[in-house]
């Protein structure tokens, strides 16, 4: 996993669709211009939706997807900066 | 002139035709005018629905889909009507309604906890098993769901004129959601990205 450097992290392992992104958003909201905001997910289906949500939030920039080994799950990380 | 290229220069503009400024201030207007009117046509960001299903698992999607927008931004506008109505029952009253009405009252749901799923209901017993099987997958009850969407600051709006058929007055529905009518639903959809009829 490299290292990327985050301001706020939202942990949404467990949850489903919708769940991921509005619990994203309500973090996202929160950061200062120039901020990273981590999420875990499980949702397989996070990948394509962090990508499709940052095309309809226009200060949102999808920094990194990664996916990674926690507690003997799958976990997707997306990395999002506000612009 | 101290330098020929600028003596040169200036013959050649001299010599170029003088553009007619009346003429190009008007075509200036003209453009100006019809921005101004395309954006006055643009749509907002925004997504308008009308939920007319009953049935829970109409009513979930629709929910999920306006959280999913309302989360990334957009104004979210969602219509209920006919069975739809019944997702935004609380209460079931029936003095000072016509036989019809009561009836319509009596044998329809109230609420999301009393909605059937579309297939497979069995008298309920469907909507239950969609109920658990959403559980252990994590996903939030369709009650949760709906009440996500609207503190994300879905505007909810209820048909009065199906209201007025099927005898639901306001006060048996949720509260603090709005009523309005066919063009309530066309003053949001027309400036809206995306309709959905659910």
């Amino acid at each position: 996993m490299t290292q990327i450097t985050y301001d706020v992290e939202v942990d949404a392992r467990g949850l489903q669709c919708p769940m991921p992104i509005v619990n994203a958003r309500k973090a996202f909201q929160n950061l200062q211009s120039g901020q990273v905001l981590r999420v875990l997910a499980t949702d397989p289906g996070s990948v394509n939706d962090f990508q499709g949500w940052v095309k309809m939030v226009s200060d949102a920039e999808l920094v990194s997807q990664e996916t990674t080994e926690m507690d003997g799950k799958t976990v997707y990380v997306h990395y999002v900066r506000k612009k | 002139m101290t330098n020929g290229q600028v003596a040169l220069n200036d013959r050649a503009v001299s010599e170029m035709p003088l553009p007619d400024l009346a003429r190009l201030q008007e075509q200036i207007q003209q453009l100006q005018t019809q921005v101004e009117a395309m954006r006055s046509q643009m749509p907002d960001n925004r997504l308008a629905m009308v939920v007319f299903s009953g049935d829970l698992d109409r009513v979930l999607a629709a929910f999920v889909i306006a959280s999913g927008a309302a989360a990334s931004g957009m104004e979210v506008s969602m219509f209920f009507t006919f069975w739809g109505l019944t997702a935004l029952r609380q209460k079931r009253q029936s003095a000072g309604k016509t036989l019809f009405q009561k009836l319509m009252g009596w044998m329809t749901p109230v609420g999301l906890r009393r909605l059937g799923v579309s297939k497979m209901n069995f008298g309920g017993i469907g909507a239950k098993m969609l109920r658990a099987m959403m559980k252990q997958q994590g996903v939030p009850q369709p009650e949760e769901m709906a009440q996500m969407a609207r503190d994300l600051g879905v505007r909810i709006v209820a048909c009065q004129m199906s209201m007025d058929v099927m005898g639901i007055r306001k006060e048996e529905l949720i509260d603090g959601i709005e009523v309005g009518g066919v063009a309530t639903f066309l003053g949001d959809a027309t400036r809206s990205k995306a309709t959905l009829f659910i």
